[in-house]
């Protein structure tokens, strides 16, 4: 979701099949897609996050998914889209930079990866296949330093420095477009993209459970623990009313002002 | 809301598109570049479909290098846009039509410059000034009310003015509509190039090209 003309979040049915075939396969459940993933750049790399929750039109078919696939030593690859899809176009794409780098004895860069995953969904262009990932890498070389490219199976590929796709994307960019500068710290970075991906989960009924956030330096990638985003819904519910006893012993208000800040609060 | 537009002088062709790239409704890059080089005289701005345009701009830029390695002397603006027009033309009536809406813009050493109008359906037709998407219903009365054939570049770049000028007005109304912009962020930065004998030159973020 997030993407128009060929990703539908319910599917129909039927698929069909490119090139010449002229049969339709019926899919045995309908799938849906749902999700939060997000990436930004900045001066210590790229962080990576994403939710972890599997979703089937209304059913949680996972609640602890991986949605961010490392593809190698350094570049991950957030999913969006069909899960299958997914993970099917990341291994055959991991499977095509080893080979490159067997050949030429080089790491292909970001943007040719990029380049290379959309050239090899193109052909499924107008089929139900839905592939929206966001390739984050530290390139070596001539052109070292982080990269961020957006892949989607309609055939968009663009270059940039913040991204979020799903559909819990609006509410993470929306916290992202706040507070994501290139000078930001490891510690302030990971704690956006967690406080991002939180807030996507509660708005978005399709994203939730837990968080993944990987960093991606000139060193590789490294992996936080997986974070589960209930017990910081109730921190955050726990901090708000710690707040509030505070301000009310503070600032003694009349009933009338205390109910409505509290209806105004409802939300947390 | 896409949008490209061309103006055609005595010695130069004026084109500029806007810097989005969005996706549905999340604007998703604003510094976007549309515009295609396909030689030293020869520009394609394409709009349209999300893989669509770039598939079909790097094919063409391929085809029109490959042109040049093979013969040793390049396409002219008039051929590379014919050829542009037949691909579109043959792909239209396949299983995988192109949905790209195109401009040309190319200097030739015979025939002076040129502006070529293409879109989706394989049509081509060699215009003064042109412009693409929701925006040219705005700015074509005003490019047919002021242009003249001798524009000098000057007055070529206010004329340009005019229209993203008209387009900040109204078409923001429509955009908040249909992309759901935020107040105050218009059409986006404008990116023009010029294209003349000897080249291309590029503006840079001049006050008048920054519509915010």
């Amino acid at each position: 979701v997030g993407t128009d003309g060929s990703c539908r979040w319910m599917s129909a049915t039927r698929v069909d099949l490119p090139f010449t075939s002229s049969q339709v396969v019926p899919l045995p459940f309908p799938m849906a897609h749902g999700t939060t993933t997000l990436a930004f750049m900045f001066q210590g790399g790229v962080l990576a996050a994403a939710d972890t929750r599997s979703s089937c039109s209304g059913l949680v078919a996972c609640p602890a998914s991986q949605k961010i696939l490392p593809i190698h030593s350094h570049l991950v690859g957030t999913t969006s889209g069909t899960s299958a899809d997914c993970a099917l176009w990341k291994r055959i794409l991991s499977r095509e930079l080893r080979l490159y780098q067997l050949r030429y004895g080089r790491r292909l860069s970001t943007r040719g990866a990029a380049k290379l995953l959309s050239h090899m969904l193109h052909p499924f262009k107008g089929t139900e296949l839905c592939v929206a990932a966001t390739l984050c890498g530290w390139d070596g070389g001539d052109f070292s330093g982080p990269s961020l490219f957006y892949v989607c199976s309609d055939g968009t590929r663009l270059e940039g420095s913040l991204f979020s796709v799903g559909s819990g994307s609006p509410y993470a960019y929306s916290i992202l477009d706040q507070g994501v500068r290139w000078g930001l710290t490891v510690e302030e970075a990971t704690s956006i993209a967690r406080e991002a991906v939180y807030r996507a989960t509660h708005r978005d009924a399709y994203s939730g459970n837990f968080v993944d956030v990987y960093h991606v330096t000139s060193k590789g990638w490294t992996r936080r623990t997986r974070e589960d985003l209930k017990e910081e819904y109730y921190r955050e519910k726990e901090k708000r009313r710690l707040e509030r006893e505070r301000r009310d012993t503070l600032h003694p208000a009349n009933t009338e002002n205390v109910t409505i800040q509290r209806a105004l609060m409802q939300p947390i | 809301m896409e949008y490209l537009i061309g103006i055609q002088g005595p010695d130069y062709v004026l084109v500029a598109a806007d810097n989005v790239a969005a996706s549905s409704i999340i604007q998703m890059k604003h510094d976007y570049d549309k515009m295609f080089k396909l030689s030293e005289k020869i520009l394609l701005l394409c709009v349209g479909e999300a893989g669509d345009t770039v598939q079909f701009a790097e094919y063409i830029q391929k085809n029109v290098q490959l042109y040049k390695m093979r013969n040793g002397y390049e396409l002219s603006p008039s051929a590379a846009a014919n050829f542009t027009r037949k691909n579109l033309a043959d792909y239209l009536r396949s299983r995988t039509p192109y949905h790209v809406n195109l401009l040309l813009a190319g200097h030739d050493e015979s025939d002076g410059p040129g502006l070529f109008y293409m879109d989706y359906m394989a049509s081509l037709a060699k215009a003064p000034f042109a412009a693409h998407g929701y925006g040219a219903f705005l700015t074509l009365s005003i490019l047919d009310r002021y242009y003249r054939p001798d524009l000098s570049r000057d007055e070529a770049v206010e004329l340009l003015r005019k229209c993203v000028e008209e387009l900040n007005n109204k078409y923001r109304m429509v955009l908040v509509v249909l992309i759901r912009t935020q107040p105050g962020h218009q059409v986006g930065m404008f990116q023009t190039k010029v294209q003349k004998h000897a080249g291309l030159q590029r503006f840079g973020s001049d006050p008048v090209h920054q519509v915010e």
